[in-house]
């Protein structure tokens, strides 16, 4: 009796046996699942792809190719070689002197000449006057120094270039690179690690050996400051106002759309309206990183605004009832319960803010951040606010423009820092909302 | 938050206050043909003298002369850098504002060459005619002038390889496309009679002008706005492709590229300067007169960049691509006396 009604009870099957309907739906459920995963995989491979071509690209620039000579600089060739017009060039001819005779001491057999050492070397004059400049009781000592070595016998080391590229050159000859293999056993050519690239000065086109994106780090927290000390007051108050005060009208209604829209403005558009407003008409000063900070502040502001709002909105009202609750007024509700609660969610959306407009490079090119720049370092606070400098993705937009392939290797070596920044913003981001982030 | 934002309220009251401090370095803008030997100069300049290095800003020789003519005061820019010469409605703009005197100084020349892929067909027979035949809108075909429709080098030059024609030409906010108009387009046009059939055709002289500069639309040529790192990126991608570079630029990349002679001369320092291959063009910089004694500096920098040991065939300019002035001299002599542009010779 009860197993005749069981199987009226169930005829489309039970838990245990399979029918056709389930059979289709976990086949779609399992096909939907394989899509999602294939969507994850390609999306990592693509990202493998892209930091494995950066990676490679720009390594390369963290090491350089150097040439380690001691040298003696006397008194007289001090004193003529600061009498000329161009001195860096009197004191790169005394050390192409100087290390042509140690060569010929030691016996190499391979033919050599002066113009041969001087393609070798990058500008090193520079250098070299400012050691003895910075310390002239050396004069007269022997000093070692480590020089870069021209662009192509760096790359010669990287395998950017070879004997066969060379052929046409007349920036080095491939007998050249006879010398260069001889001067490598002899432990004279050899490679280092590249200090000079992180703090560094940006350097004329025909010297990308000394070039550095120090500067330009310099140059872009400068602006991150101005950026963090303008927008998130203005964010934040904009939101806690818009979020908890604002009566809904069609007025709020307005600047609710227009902030979404300004969050969808490209980039370029604020550089127009920053070089009009603050450049043509308030006359501040061009390439300077208050500029470039108050162009991007322009731009963060929509994302904090509504991040802040998101996050105010995340606060459930029971905390604001109780505060109102036990007397509180609407000001003490939000400053002393509503704001702290949402303050990890603020912290979070201003730190993605401010990387965002860390990696912007659109808006600069218009307010003069493009060319030769980022000189040398600022000289104090004020002068790191208002001195013409670059800023990292500048930088990196300058360097892969210019003609030798020495500086387009320094643009992804400049890539990879300002991805190393973009990850530590991003990193402090998930942490500080991993450890603040309440849930209710 | 009030706190937070009276001191930021305070921060921008102290630089707008210090703003207004003296200038103590040069700056310059303009044409980013000239940018590379001004940044060699300037960085050569802060390192020899006790001047502080002089920023220089790209953008383009039009939209630098327009800044340079923006008035005189520190805020403006010092020097203007220009790969072609300033035009009348330019000085007029600049004496509007009240930028009169002004020094023009020549610093060199500049070859245009025309390069393809490394591993590509050699171009090895051209002249004017050809580049006009592979991308002039319009051209002669058996004695009549008809839609240009040719699709290969070999079509209208026997010596040329059978390759598909695809030109990277400089866009026309470029400096150089003026120069690759009237050296190479407009001299193309007369070459190949195009010209006299359009003048017999009963086309206006200003027409006709405008008719030769006109570039083929299907694609054939591809103007680039960029910079030359593009032009190669295309080059790089197409065997056939045949771009138009800056001397220097050529020079640096001829691991990648193959440069192509022009009537029978290969592009270099020498035969430019001797005046053998024809398409070059003289680089300049302006300088404001009226800020020389007010920015330090500014004078000095202008005598540094044109001196013997910058500007002269051994120096580092000539060393990275420029070609120099046969007159050199009479330039420092210029710079020296502070002679403005119309002043008596």
């Amino acid at each position: 009796m009860t197993d005749v009604s069981m199987e009226s009870a169930a005829p489309r099957g039970t838990l245990t046996t399979v029918d056709a309907r389930t059979k289709k739906r976990n086949a779609a459920e399992k096909r939907f699942r394989a899509y999602g995963l294939t969507a994850i995989v390609i999306g990592l491979f693509f990202l493998v792809v892209l930091a494995v071509s950066i990676i490679r690209s720009g390594l390369p620039a963290f090491t350089q190719t150097v040439v380690e000579v001691e040298f003696t600089l006397t008194q007289e060739q001090f004193d003529e070689a600061e009498s000329q017009l161009l001195k860096t060039k009197a004191y790169e001819n005394i050390f192409i002197a100087a290390l042509q005779s140690q060569l010929e001491q030691r016996g190499l057999n391979v033919a050599f000449d002066a113009a041969a050492i001087e393609r070798l070397l990058g500008k090193t004059g520079g250098t070299i006057r400012e050691y003895f400049r910075a310390n002239p009781d050396r004069i007269g000592t022997p000093v070692s120094f480590e020089l870069a070595a021209s662009s192509r016998v760096d790359g010669y080391f990287k395998g950017r270039v070879t004997r066969d590229s060379v052929v046409d050159s007349r920036f080095l000859m491939v007998t050249d690179l006879d010398l260069v293999d001889a001067l490598y056993d002899a432990g004279i050519i050899k490679s280092a690690f590249n200090w000079n690239f992180i703090t560094g000065a940006d350097t004329g086109v025909d010297n990308p050996g000394g070039a550095g994106i120090g500067v330009a780090v310099i140059g872009s927290f400068f602006m991150m400051l101005v950026v963090l000390v303008l927008s998130l007051p203005i964010g934040v108050a904009a939101s806690i106002y818009l979020e908890e005060f604002a009566p809904k009208n069609w007025f709020t209604d307005l600047i609710e759309v227009n902030i979404s829209n300004l969050a969808a403005v490209p980039s370029i558009v604020f550089g127009i309206l920053g070089l009009a407003v603050f450049i043509q008409f308030m006359h501040l000063p061009q390439s300077a990183p208050l500029v470039g900070g108050l162009v991007l502040t322009l731009m963060t502001l929509p994302t904090i605004i509504i991040s802040t709002r998101a996050s105010l909105k995340a606060v459930p009202p029971s905390i604001r009832e109780a505060a109102l609750g036990v007397g509180a007024s609407k000001m003490q509700t939000v400053f002393h319960h509503v704001l702290p609660l949402a303050a990890p969610g603020i912290l979070t959306g201003t730190i993605i803010g401010l990387a965002q407009a860390l990696g912007e490079t659109a808006p600069l090119l218009l307010i003069g951040m493009v060319g030769y720049i980022a000189r040398a370092y600022p000289e104090g606070v004020v002068s790191g606010f208002i001195d013409p400098n670059s800023a990292m993705p500048a930088q990196i937009y300058t360097w892969a423009a210019r003609a030798d392939a020495g500086f387009y290797e320094k643009a992804w070596g400049g890539i990879i820092i300002l991805l190393l920044f973009l990850l530590t913003m991003n990193l402090i981001a998930i942490i500080l909302r991993r450890r603040f982030e309440r849930r209710w | 938050m009030s706190v937070k934002l009276s001191v930021s309220a305070a921060a921008i009251a102290a630089v707008s206050a210090t703003s207004a401090m003296a200038r103590d370095n040069v700056q310059i803008a303009g044409s980013s043909t000239v940018l590379p030997y001004a940044s060699i100069v300037a960085e050569a300049f802060g390192e020899n003298t006790d001047f502080p290095t002089p920023v220089v800003e790209s953008g383009g020789s039009s939209a630098g002369l327009k800044r340079f003519c923006e008035g005189v005061g520190e805020n403006t820019i010092d020097i203007a850098n220009a790969s072609r010469a300033m035009r009348e409605r330019e000085i007029a703009a600049c004496a509007e504002n009240g930028v009169t005197d002004i020094i023009e100084v020549r610093i060199g020349y500049d070859g245009i060459v025309f390069a393809s892929q490394h591993s590509g067909p050699a171009f090895n027979a051209f002249v004017p005619a050809d580049i006009y035949n592979a991308i002039g809108a319009q051209v002669m075909k058996d004695g009549a002038l008809v839609e240009n429709t040719y699709e290969t080098w070999a079509e209208f030059n026997a010596d040329l390889p059978d390759a598909e024609i695809a030109m990277f030409i400089p866009g026309t906010k470029h400096g150089t496309r003026e120069v690759f108009e009237e050296q190479v387009l407009l001299a193309g046009c007369e070459a190949t009679g195009a010209m006299e059939a359009m003048i017999a055709g009963g086309m206006s002289e200003d027409d006709v002008e405008d008719a030769c500069l006109d570039v083929r639309q299907d694609g054939k040529s591809v103007d680039i706005d960029g910079d030359y790192t593009e032009t190669l990126a295309r080059i790089d991608a197409n065997t056939n492709g045949i771009g138009v570079f800056g001397l220097a630029f050529y020079e640096n990349n001829t691991d990648t590229l193959k440069v192509a002679t022009m009537s029978g001369v290969a592009p270099s320092t020498e035969t430019i300067a001797a005046g053998e291959y024809p398409v070059s063009r003289p680089l300049f910089f302006y300088i404001k007169k009226a800020h020389i004694g007010v920015i330090p500096g500014l004078k000095e920098f202008a005598q540094f960049f044109v001196s013997d040991d910058l500007a002269d065939p051994s120096g580092p300019l000539a060393q990275y691509g420029l070609v120099s002035d046969p007159e050199l001299a009479k330039t420092q002599q210029m710079v020296a006396d502070e002679k403005v542009m119309g002043a008596d010779m």
